[in-house]
């Protein structure tokens, strides 16, 4: 009976991530798996030859990543987060009284809207107009500094939702430094945000789901490098 | 004792008469039977109380519970649906609820989106945001088809309007205005059957029919809003 319902126990739990290893929205989502210490299969997509399962699972957009759990398919990296963090109820990501969950959600949002946006920009565009969207991440960072007031992690204690969401952070100061383009995130402009970087990039789980470092500045140098002239 | 439980749930909604982000949340209080004070804000002169509960982005919607504000329509809907247990909002299985909020997201990226943008353009730009819309109407469609038939109306299932609902509902009293001041289809009746039948539905449900608007009051208002667009990307 016991190695019956033991078996029935790791059937139930099949969990599949499909993403690639330089994307902040896949990276996310290992975090969060790995904070509540479940178990996943990673399957590494080719974004220029995505596999039948991707298309199958996520028709609409065809992107990663993509939870898949018992079979069943979470897409939208956000979507996902809420998803596991429902699911999976021990060592919350978000935030359990409504109002703190909406203050979460509403920064989580500015990240995707804002910042991610800003960040794809910056490094494509030259001259003026990268110095404009440089001073436009700028400002938006001291807007989500603003928000942090005296917290270790933007989640309090631990990290939680936002911090997750945040990563774009760390992936736009490797890209920084791959490019040689002007420094965004420097400690005399953003002390506080610079020490909760440190402190990201320290924790035990998110250094985990942080891509290769030598790895990752070649993938921005082979990706963007022909297109910067910020000098 | 139940005027003191009444006292504590002071919710102040700040809005504008014409937007579908404030309209949604209202429709999301009425679902739920919450008493509310809406206040009227005025978009060239926005109230200390707008800019201070919403610095980051000085709009509306935004919603003030017991004093606290929340902002963003679905980061609203959500709280309601949280802090309020009665009629559910959002399905209760979590993959269930995953799937109404990738919808939710699609329809605000895709369509509410690329609908704004096409309102405030006009030539090539504009040609090139209403055929990216059109797709995302196609795309909607299918999950209408495949979900939507005469025994279930709405996207909420057996429990009736649900959160895609209300994400999409302001399609039925803005479709119209927008085709009209932008000069382009939201809608193709032919093609999207099955979102045509669904916003005829919509706009039957006793909740939602008082809320809608005259279409020419809205249309007066949104030319002025369009052609002050156009006016500004001109002189750039």
């Amino acid at each position: 009976m016991a190695a019956i319902s033991l078996q029935t126990a790791t059937m139930a739990e099949e969990v599949k991530l499909f993403g690639t290893w330089a994307s902040p929205f896949s990276r996310r989502i290992e975090v969060a798996l790995k904070l509540k210490g479940v178990q996943f299969e990673y399957i590494e997509e080719n974004l220029s030859n995505k596999s039948p399962a991707l298309l199958e699972y996520n028709p609409v957009h065809k992107k990663i990543p993509v939870l898949v759990h018992n079979g069943k398919p979470v897409a939208e990296s956000l979507v996902i987060l809420e998803y596991i963090d429902e699911t999976w109820k021990h060592n919350p990501i978000l935030p359990t009284d409504p109002y703190e969950k909406a203050i979460a959600r509403f920064w989580a949002k500015y990240i995707d809207d804002k910042l991610w946006p800003a960040a794809t920009k910056v490094l494509v565009s030259k001259g003026e107009e990268q110095k404009g969207v440089t001073e436009e991440i700028q400002e938006q960072l001291k807007t989500l500094e603003s928000e942090l007031k005296g917290k270790k992690f933007f989640g309090g204690e631990s990290l939680g939702f936002v911090d997750i969401a945040a990563n774009i952070i760390v992936f736009l100061l490797v890209a920084q430094e791959a490019l040689g383009l002007m420094e965004i995130l420097t400690e005399e402009q953003f002390p506080v945000l610079h020490e909760w970087y440190q402190r990201l990039v320290d924790d035990a789980v998110f250094k985990e789901c942080v891509p290769p470092r030598e790895r990752h500045l070649g993938f921005f140098k082979v990706r963007f490098g022909s297109s910067t002239a910020s000098k | 004792m139940a005027s003191a439980a009444m006292q504590e749930e002071q919710v102040k909604l700040l809005g504008f008469w014409f937007s579908p982000f404030v309209r949604r949340v209202e429709w999301a209080l009425k679902f739920k039977g919450i008493e509310y004070e809406y206040v009227e804000e005025d978009l060239t002169n926005k109230s200390s109380l707008l800019l201070t509960s919403n610095p980051v982005h000085k709009t509306v919607p935004v919603l003030l519970h017991n004093g606290n504000p929340i902002v963003e329509s679905l980061v609203i809907i959500e709280y309601i649906d949280e802090n309020w247990k009665q009629n559910p909002i959002l399905p209760q299985d979590p993959h269930e609820r995953a799937k109404a909020r990738f919808w939710a997201n699609f329809i605000e990226q895709k369509i509410t989106e690329a609908a704004r943008t096409a309102l405030l353009t006009q030539g090539e730009q504009q040609e090139k945001v209403v055929k990216e819309l059109k797709e995302a109407m196609e795309v909607l469609e299918g999950e209408a088809a495949a979900k939507l038939n005469d025994k279930t109306l709405f996207f909420g299932g057996k429990n009736g309007l649900g959160y895609v609902d209300i994400v999409l509902g302001w399609i039925c009293n803005w479709a119209e205005v927008i085709e009209e001041v932008g000069g382009f289809k939201v809608l193709d009746p032919q093609k999207q059957p099955h979102i045509h039948k669904w916003m005829a539905n919509f706009v039957e449900e006793p909740l939602i029919k008082p809320t809608l608007l005259p279409k020419e009051k809205m249309v007066v208002y949104f030319q002025m809003v369009r052609q002050a667009y156009l006016g500004l990307a001109a002189k750039k």
